[in-house]
């Protein structure tokens, strides 16, 4: 039974047609009493539960930084999440992801390298930027609401990272995975759009053959989604499929 | 009114036999059933919410099925002569938390006086903090250690296994979670020749016509994974191969159950999101399951219609043992002028050939296929006989015919002139795992055993017992 698809008045809906549906089985033949659900067990918290960022991610490190063994870039700043009324990730239309990343941008300037702890305005939203290397593969944006306790639902994420490659590294291609739907860009051109109610699976999506030139390339991403989980990760790819590992990754 | 009440009925009775594809008849609606289980000679499914639904066949479902405990999505398995049943609190809550527990049965019919429940526990939680929710539960009894294992999950978070007592449906002291897939749920497992196999769903559920609902597999070599995917992506990365997507009038397939009939015959129950023939409402779906170069993918239940039916043994086709009747024509020779007009050749119609048959019983024979009117056979549902786990009894005629393929007492296939209904005249067909297909007759008269049509010789058919380890025992339907 999946959450993924949550809105409220499908919820709700579903709900009815459930109280419908335990109606029906009575009626079937249940025994009295049969049917009812009981309450839910207690369950005691496992765990820390404080809103932190220290454990999925680390703040703001000047440790020198490179891929991680299977080339996927853990290293970005990360804009608080834009709010936004998504009722459902099925409405991620390439035309819906152009226009709001269009609208709802920071900066139109996509070579814009922001600053930990600097303060931008979208819309009317005055939002921190965070410079965070997750300590998972990929970026877990609902673990990164959680740390900064912010709403996880109805989010337009922004991030930035830049890749210095010691030399030109040609054919390469950007590969990603975003939950739900996302979009990238290299030196301010569009590389890649993941749209549509995606999961976030390893090279779901790869761009066109691209050229990292010797020293700064500026990624952009924009994931974003409405219900559910909220992550992305990417890499590079050469020619034969085999992660790109020869660079490193900073924030400036 | 009463016209329009015919035309209704007629209207009805074709979406019956266009269904005859994939979907279930009755009232087979369901969301998120268990793996369809065996119990007394009726199959069982249960769903979310409570309840579940109950067949005579496996191919018409109705409800009436008992399921205590509300919450969704649940799993059931036969251990010895009792059964574990496992569900889900919740549906996925917004916070997350959830429960999975187990409780038995001896029986799954609630007509049985042996019928009763025993009171659930707890085997799993998520505490709507740890990066998991736990439902969606999926049970498996590996059959090369008698171990019971469990998994469970959502998107919210990973797909864990967990270890339970075969004995008691109890969580294993000691035992500690393991993580298993990211990003899917419905989840499921089977073992097969050293492999274990974890099925999973992705895509968007509840959303009707609009669900991508999709189930993926990976496999390891040991329980615990990693599961890696045909492109060597772990299922911890999202990686999953295709087993079932939508197709046909179906939506949304998820919620992988695995059925092992017989050797050879192997189904996959799920639920179609959407069934855009039944109102787009989400039903029961049961498919054959074929094994391709190590991985399970779903097979395709019988489609009707005008087929060649091809013995894998040689490659020959069964075909109504009358006189060949030559067409037009022979070889054009050699050194003719290849300028000369092109003009195409009819092929041969029933019409030309009919009435050199005899009009009473003839038998059948496989021969050289040549696409002549004794060797196509149209093939339809017989929708008022009881049929079986993924479809309905057919009736296997001459195309343009009355005239069937019926089994005789002495273990031998014969057509008669006309399809009455009688037993011996009623089909099964079951995709095999290999992708062939295995067809039986209903009954074989005077005969308790269950045949099989088989090649007995290059150009002989007969009725025996299956095997699927012989070619003899299969057969393809060649659609020209």
């Amino acid at each position: 039974m999946n959450r993924k698809h949550k809105s409220f008045l499908p919820a709700m809906a579903f709900v009815v047609l459930l109280g419908l549906q335990v109606g029906a089985t009575n009626a079937f033949g249940q025994p009295p009493g049969m049917g009812q659900r009981p309450a839910m067990p207690p369950i005691p918290i496992k765990g820390d539960t404080t809103h932190t960022l220290s454990k999925h991610f680390i703040q703001d490190s000047k440790v020198k930084k490179t891929p991680d063994a299977k080339g996927f870039i853990q290293r970005w700043l990360v804009l608080e999440p834009v709010r936004k009324s998504i009722s459902r990730n099925s409405i991620f239309t390439d035309d819906y992801l152009r226009t709001t990343f269009s609208t709802d941008n920071f900066s139109s300037d996509f070579n814009t390298i922001p600053k930990n702890g600097e303060q931008v305005k979208v819309g009317d939203q005055e939002l921190k930027w965070y410079a965070l290397d997750s300590k998972a593969f990929s970026f877990n944006l609902y673990d990164f609401t959680y740390a900064i306790n912010k709403p996880p639902y109805g989010v337009l994420f922004w991030l930035v990272t830049v890749i210095d490659c010691p030399q030109e590294i040609k054919n390469v291609r950007i590969a990603a995975g975003t939950n739900s739907a996302g979009m990238f860009w290299l030196n301010g051109k569009e590389a890649l759009m993941l749209s549509g109610d995606r999961d976030m699976i390893v090279d779901n999506v790869t761009s066109p053959l691209l050229t990292l030139k010797k020293r700064k390339n500026i990624i952009r991403a924009a994931v974003i989604n409405g219900p559910g989980m909220c992550s992305f990760c990417v890499r590079f790819l050469d020619e034969k499929g085999l992660p790109v590992k020869n660079f490193s990754i900073s924030y400036q | 009114m009463k016209k329009i009440k015919i035309m209704g009925a007629t209207a009805l009775l074709s979406l019956c036999l266009a269904g005859t594809v994939t979907a279930q008849i009755g009232q087979p609606f369901i969301h998120d059933p268990s793996t369809v289980i065996e119990c007394n000679g009726k199959y069982y499914t249960f769903g979310t919410g409570g309840g579940g639904l109950i067949s005579d066949d496996g191919w018409k479902w109705n409800g009436g099925g008992v399921r205590p405990g509300g919450g969704a999505a649940p799993d059931a398995i036969k251990i010895g002569d009792r059964y574990l049943v496992v569900y889900g609190a919740t549906g996925g809550s917004s916070n997350h938390k959830g429960a999975i527990l187990t409780m038995w049965n001896k029986t799954l019919d609630p007509k049985s006086p042996d019928f009763k429940y025993s009171e659930p526990v707890v085997v799993a939680t998520s505490d709507g903090y740890e990066p998991c929710d736990a439902i969606d539960p999926g049970i498996m009894l590996d059959p090369t250690t008698g171990r019971l294992w469990l998994t469970y999950g959502t998107y919210f978070g990973f797909i864990r296994l967990v270890e339970l007592d075969p004995k008691t449906g109890k969580r294993v002291a000691g035992n500690k979670e393991v993580n298993i897939a990211i990003t899917c749920e419905a989840s499921d497992l089977m073992y097969r020749d050293g492999w274990y196999y974890l099925l999973g769903t992705h895509g968007t559920c509840c959303d009707g016509a609009n669900s991508t609902y999709n189930i993926v597999v990976g496999r390891s070599k040991k329980i615990t994974g990693p599961y890696m995917d045909n492109v060597g992506r772990s299922m911890l990365e999202g990686g999953g191969k295709m087993v079932a997507a939508a197709g046909g009038r179906h939506i949304g397939p998820g919620h992988f159950g695995h059925m092992v009939l017989s050797d050879g015959v192997e189904k996959m129950s799920c639920h179609y999101e959407a069934d855009l023939d039944q109102s787009g409402r989400s039903v029961l779906g049961i498919r054959p399951l074929l094994w391709k170069n190590g991985w399970p993918v779903a097979g395709d239940n019988f489609k009707e219609g005008t087929y060649e039916i091809q013995s894998v043994r040689r490659g020959y086709a069964l075909e109504l043992a009358v006189d060949f009747v030559r067409m037009a024509g022979g070889m054009r020779g050699f050194g003719r002028n290849n300028d000369e007009p092109i003009k195409p050749v009819p092929s041969q119609q029933l019409a030309d050939v009919i009435k050199t048959w005899p009009t009473g019983d003839i038998s059948v024979r496989i021969g050289d296929y040549v696409v002549r009117p004794n060797q196509k056979w149209t093939i339809t549902a017989v929708p008022d006989a009881a049929g079986y786990p993924g479809g309905p009894s057919y009736k296997i005629v001459i195309a343009g015919t009355d005239r069937a393929l019926a089994a005789t007492a002495d273990a031998e296939v014969i057509t008669v002139p006309t399809f009455t209904g009688a037993p011996e005249q009623l089909w099964r067909i079951d995709q095999l795992t290999d992708g062939t297909s295995r067809i039986m007759p209903k009954v074989t008269p005077n005969s308790k055993k269950q045949y099989a049509l088989v090649s007995s010789g290059d150009s002989t058919p007969a009725l025996a017992a299956f095997d699927m380890n012989s070619d003899n025992s299969k057969w393809n339907f060649k659609d020209h």
